[in-house]
């Protein structure tokens, strides 16, 4: 369904993604993970086309994205629904004007009744009681925004979920919340899911499968970005001791490195 | 991660592409120069790890060359930056001309850009008024024409004052709060999310401030100019006590139906001017709360000096204009 294919970013001189090849399968619930600034986010965007790779191409059912005209990639985007980090719930609206957005922006013709009932379905599925309706997303709690995004996201019926670090700032009970209703998703709609997040619990959770993105300044020029690519049950035992670093969270050389930069730093001082 | 290609831009990152093919085919020795004038005209991204060996080579490169290679960069830096900006521009107008945003994008923002300037417009162009006549008043009596005052107020009003006061006026309100929601949308991916659902952002976003400005400037410049015209009357005839009907007569002599249209000529160009420039600034936010200030600033103060600069130019465009229509010209006396 979707095909990245020897994808590459670079941000000036610097590289982020280099040479990145992968496939995800309709119904497939992917996780990346990977530490902060080593280009997950980058990966999620550019499967999106929000960013354009500077090398490689990325197809989504056999459609190059980069060859297409703003037109026609806007229509294409409508098969993806996106979760951000935080929410990006429209200020100015309320709930219902936020979740009502794709409809009344992709589907002009649909009657203000029918789009009623869709918000407030979509709404309910998400576990936000009718009084938050007409409230502003700034009178909400992060976990009821990420919800309303998430209602919103499901609102075209998508055939793709990208999730943007959705547990991010929220606290344990609120998280576990936000994995259930990604795996009620999965079963409620025939949908694609791409998780993009450094939270373990999540990832084992909500995927079959997980990919491992490592920063790109961290490796050697032979190397592959994509240092884990399999179930989430492979991921502790992984052949690659920076993965089982990653996935028992242990600073490891990176404290070395930390004092080592001090060092230096004193040095210069 | 921070963003920093123009991600949602198709049409500007071919356009960067193309330009660095073609200086590469011409001057293999530009990509670094033109790359440093992309990443410049973008956010700042994290530290580069080769900065420090690209450090070493500068410092062996000779002053002259250092030079030389500056104030390249500057000029590359600027090219780079109006070919943004007139990619920004020209992405506005092809939507201008093709489909036009609804009446619920609309209406709010006539309301924000006009309805509610109408008050701050009308109060300074009073003040304006009064200040020229307060100004004009002793230079006039002791040649003893007091009461031409009018004619001087008016026409400066009509003229010049009103369209630049209603614009910076406009610039100031609302220039700055363009800039900075639409920067704090950046920041918060709002524009990312109006994009993933479908919405372009300068259509949705851009447009309709575009068409508030340039459509309602018109009215607050009249009203600057009412304003004003009331506030020089009240001071002269009321305070300084010259004879109404004298001021009211030549005052209606001096200012003829030319000058009224100049006026509001002039004010739809600075309209267009201020939602393209406090958009393009919102558009290019750099992140954090930092970032939205500066966006905010920058679009009055480019506003401010394009406003100046674009009068001067449109000045001279329509005295000879005028001079065309009334080659005697109209006398002050």
């Amino acid at each position: 369904m979707i095909e990245v294919r020897g994808v590459s970013v670079d941000f000036g001189d610097e590289p982020i993604l280099k040479n990145i090849d992968a496939q995800i399968a309709r119904g497939q619930t992917v996780a990346v993970i990977g530490e902060s600034g080593c280009g997950k986010t980058v990966f999620m965007k550019t499967i999106v086309a929000l960013v354009q790779p500077t090398r490689g191409t990325v197809w989504f059912d056999g459609t190059d994205l980069n060859q297409l005209t703003p037109p026609k990639l806007a229509m294409i985007r409508r098969r993806f629904g996106f979760v951000f980090q935080h929410a990006a719930l429209f200020d100015s609206m309320t709930v219902y004007d936020n979740v009502a957005f794709p409809i009344r922006q992709n589907e002009p013709a649909t009657a203000e009744s029918e789009i009623n009932d869709r918000v407030r379905t979509h709404l309910a599925e998400v576990g936000l009681p009718d009084e938050v309706v007409y409230r502003r997303p700034a009178e909400l709690s992060g976990g009821m925004q990420k919800r309303v995004g998430l209602a919103r996201a499901l609102v075209l019926r998508p055939e793709v979920i990208v999730y943007d670090e959705p547990t991010t700032g929220l606290d344990p009970i609120m998280s576990d919340v936000i994995n259930e209703l990604i795996l009620h998703t999965r079963r409620r709609y025939p949908v694609t899911s791409i998780v993009v997040t450094h939270d373990m619990h999540t990832a084992r959770k909500v995927a079959d499968r997980v990919m491992m993105f490592y920063p790109r300044r961290r490796l050697s020029s032979d190397e592959t970005q994509i240092l884990f690519d399999g179930p989430p049950s492979g991921l502790e035992h992984a052949e690659d001791r920076r993965v089982r670093q990653f996935v028992r969270g242990e600073a490891g050389d990176r404290l070395l490195e930390m004092s080592s930069n001090e060092g230096h730093g004193s040095n210069h001082g | 991660m921070p963003e920093r290609l123009p991600a949602n831009d198709v049409v500007a990152a071919k356009w960067w592409q193309r330009l660095l093919d073609a200086v590469r085919l011409r001057r293999p020795g530009m990509e670094g120069v033109l790359e440093r004038a992309r990443r410049s005209s973008m956010d700042p991204g994290p530290p580069n790890p080769s900065s420090t060996k690209a450090d070493a080579h500068r410092e062996k490169v000779s002053p002259l060359r250092q030079w030389i290679m500056q104030w390249g960069s500057a000029v590359v830096n600027a090219t780079a930056a109006i070919g943004d900006f007139s990619m920004f521009t020209w992405q506005m107008c092809v939507w201008m001309f093709t489909r036009l945003p609804r009446r619920g994008t609309v209406l709010p923002n006539f309301y924000q850009v006009g309805v509610l300037s109408l008050p701050v417009v009308a109060l300074t162009g009073s003040f304006i008024g009064m200040v020229l006549a307060v100004q004009s008043y002793y230079q006039f009596q002791a040649i003893g024409l007091e009461s031409r005052l009018g004619v001087v107020i008016n026409t400066s009003l009509v003229r010049e004052l009103g369209p630049v006061l209603a614009a910076t006026m406009l610039a100031g309100r609302v220039g700055g709060a363009m800039a900075a929601v639409l920067g704090t949308m950046r920041v918060t991916e709002q524009i990312d999310a109006l994009t993933t659902m479908g919405a372009d952002p300068i259509h949705y976003l851009v447009v309709p401030r575009f068409l508030a400005c340039l459509l309602l400037i018109p009215a607050l410049t009249v009203m600057a100019d009412f304003m004003g015209i009331v506030g020089g009357y009240f001071y002269s005839v009321i305070i300084l006590g010259i004879d109404r009907a004298a001021y009211l007569h030549h005052s209606r002599e001096g200012v003829v139906g030319f000058d009224l249209f100049s006026g509001i000529f002039k004010s739809v160009f600075f309209g267009g001017i201020i939602a393209t420039i406090s958009c393009y600034r919102g558009f290019h936010c750099q992140p954090g709360a930092e970032g939205v200030g500066k966006a905010a600033t920058a679009a009055f103060v480019y506003s401010f000096v394009m406003i100046l600069a674009v009068d001067l130019f449109l000045n001279i465009v329509l005295d000879a204009v005028f001079f065309m229509i009334y080659p005697e010209g109209t006398a002050l006396f």
